[in-house]
């Protein structure tokens, strides 16, 4: 078995698993066990493995960090059919597996959005939200004309389906640490190429062929369907506990490019946007120290 | 007869209604129906073989563990039909109806006329979210799933979204109306569909007609 070491990073204190309506779940938690819990959300195509330097952090700030790998991802079961709502329903199986008092919800990107959603649904399970660089915003429509952009969504609508055509025999490509590495580099292309490798020892398992990513092969990048970001933006305004958001300003594929602008009029009220300038949409491991700080201050 | 599908880790259940030759009539179900035992009389004028379409998580199609469903999942289903019919015209009913307007714009080649009916499922979510919901449910041991009856009612399905695929219809098919509505109920968005050019007002008889006739 192969484990790299990351300076700052550190594996978690325990693990356990959660079922929810028969899905498998794997369970992460540092710190003391007896310390007030706070629930932990990592963003899409990661794994809570990705949270080694910044979930530490938090633990020696004085919390029980609870995280989970999302349905498909990390250690996680794979499933037939992925979506917003079965997400959401997953983390309260584990907020459920904490306890039924309000805790802190914290999450990125994917994850942050999840449970501001959660927040909404059910405000009596959290005491605050804190949401990293996972503030959806409107984004930017080409200006194309109406046959281009017919010509644009058939690609995407034939590429999806012949994707799902072939989804029950994908399999995720083999490779070595290094090339996994550097694969993963393209939708993380500001992380240090080291933080990356380790990631592959954790988020990837080893065959007799090469290492592959564990997250389901069914799972693919983008696409298209009718969600929208401001509706996720109108769910803001209606949150029932202080929000502590924080933007990277460096924009970057795997992020929304929110700009604190973008957030006039949306914040609820007890809230605070931090905005840190030349770090990307991975605030919690460019600035881990800085973003842990924040948040500490926040929860105290 | 029934043929067995492989949609992902999903069986999906293909079942053969008449026989026969030519191009096949698909019929896609509506929210927590199955594909009827027997040809139900209203197609019996189709001139080719008749198909119906269990959706996943619907009649002896398999159940997922833990629900995940949304409409272009149902409308992948359909797609793993055509990759084993080739050349369709569907006729949906509710929720059937709304996948329909999907595959028939995106497989604009293969879809040789969609009928869009009422049927249970119509209006789904409606153009924008409500109020979130987190609802838990057991592991569902028969079909219709639950969790497809709560997450199939609340999909959003905004008017222009569903006007996308109509013009991804039109523009491809090569068909002067590759779609048509026989729905009376209107919601938003097979309001908007039934505004657009390309898309005839009919009866099911009329619009079978006109697409067994292509």
């Amino acid at each position: 078995m192969v484990i790299l070491t990351y300076p700052g990073a550190r594996r978690p204190d325990r693990t356990r698993r959660v079922d929810t309506s028969g899905v498998d779940l794997a369970v992460y938690e540092w710190g003391d066990p007896d310390a007030p819990p706070l629930l932990l959300a990592h963003g899409g195509f990661d794994f809570a493995g990705t949270m080694d330097l910044f979930a530490p952090l938090l633990a020696d700030g004085g919390w029980r960090v609870v995280c989970w790998d999302h349905r498909g991802h990390g250690d996680s079961a794979h499933v037939a059919l992925y979506n917003w709502e079965a997400d959401i329903r997953d983390a309260v199986a584990v907020l459920d597996s904490i306890g039924p008092d309000p805790i802190p919800l914290v999450g990125h990107s994917k994850g942050g959005s999840l449970l501001m959603q959660l927040v909404n649904a059910l405000p009596h399970r959290a005491s605050v939200h804190v949401n990293l660089d996972g503030i959806p915003a409107k984004r930017n429509v080409p200006d194309v004309q109406d046959h281009a952009r017919t010509r644009l969504l058939a690609g995407e609508l034939a590429g999806w389906l012949d994707f799902r055509r072939a989804a029950a025999d994908n399999r995720r490509r083999p490779g070595t640490i290094d090339e996994l590495a550097s694969r993963r580099a393209r939708m993380n292309p500001r992380l240090d190429p080291d933080w990356l490798r380790y990631l592959v020892t954790i988020g990837a398992r080893e065959d007799d062929d090469g290492w592959r990513w564990k997250i389901d092969s069914a799972l693919r990048f983008g696409g298209f369907g009718p969600w929208r970001p401001e509706w996720q933006l109108a769910r803001l305004s209606n949150l029932g506990v202080p929000l502590l958001a924080v933007l990277g300003l460096e924009v970057e594929e795997m992020g929304w490019g929110t700009v604190p602008e973008d957030l006039d009029g949306w914040m609820p009220p007890d809230s605070r946007v931090e905005v840190l300038e030349g770090v990307g949409h991975f605030v919690h491991i460019e600035q881990p120290r800085v973003v842990a700080d924040l948040v500490l201050e926040f929860l105290a | 007869m029934t043929v067995r599908l492989l949609h992902n880790k999903i069986e999906l259940a293909l079942h053969e209604l008449r026989t026969g030759t030519g191009r096949p009539l698909l019929l896609l179900h509506g929210l927590g129906e199955a594909t009827p035992s027997t040809l139900p009389e209203r197609f019996e004028q189709w001139p080719g073989p008749v198909f119906g379409l269990d959706f996943t998580g619907h009649g002896e199609s398999d159940i997922p563990i833990g629900g995940g469903y949304y409409c272009e999942i149902l409308m992948a289903d359909v797609d793993a039909a055509i990759a084993h019919l080739g050349q369709v015209t569907v006729h949906g009913r509710g929720l059937g109806a709304y996948i329909a307007l999907l595959i028939a714009g995106a497989r604009p080649s293969e879809v040789r006329g969609a009928v869009l009916d009422d049927g249970p499922g119509l209006a789904g979510g409606g153009p924008e979210p409500g109020s979130p919901l987190v609802l838990t449910l057991p592991p569902a041991t028969r079909t219709p799933d639950p969790l497809a009856l709560v997450e199939l009612t609340r999909d959003v399905r905004p008017p222009d979204y569903a006007q996308s695929f109509v013009r991804q219809a039109t523009h491809l098919s090569g068909l002067d109306q590759p779609l048509t509505v026989t729905a009376r109920t209107r919601p938003a968005w097979l309001a908007a569909v039934a505004g657009e050019a390309g898309v005839a007002t009919a009866d099911v008889a009329t619009a079978l007609g006109w697409y067994a006739a292509l």
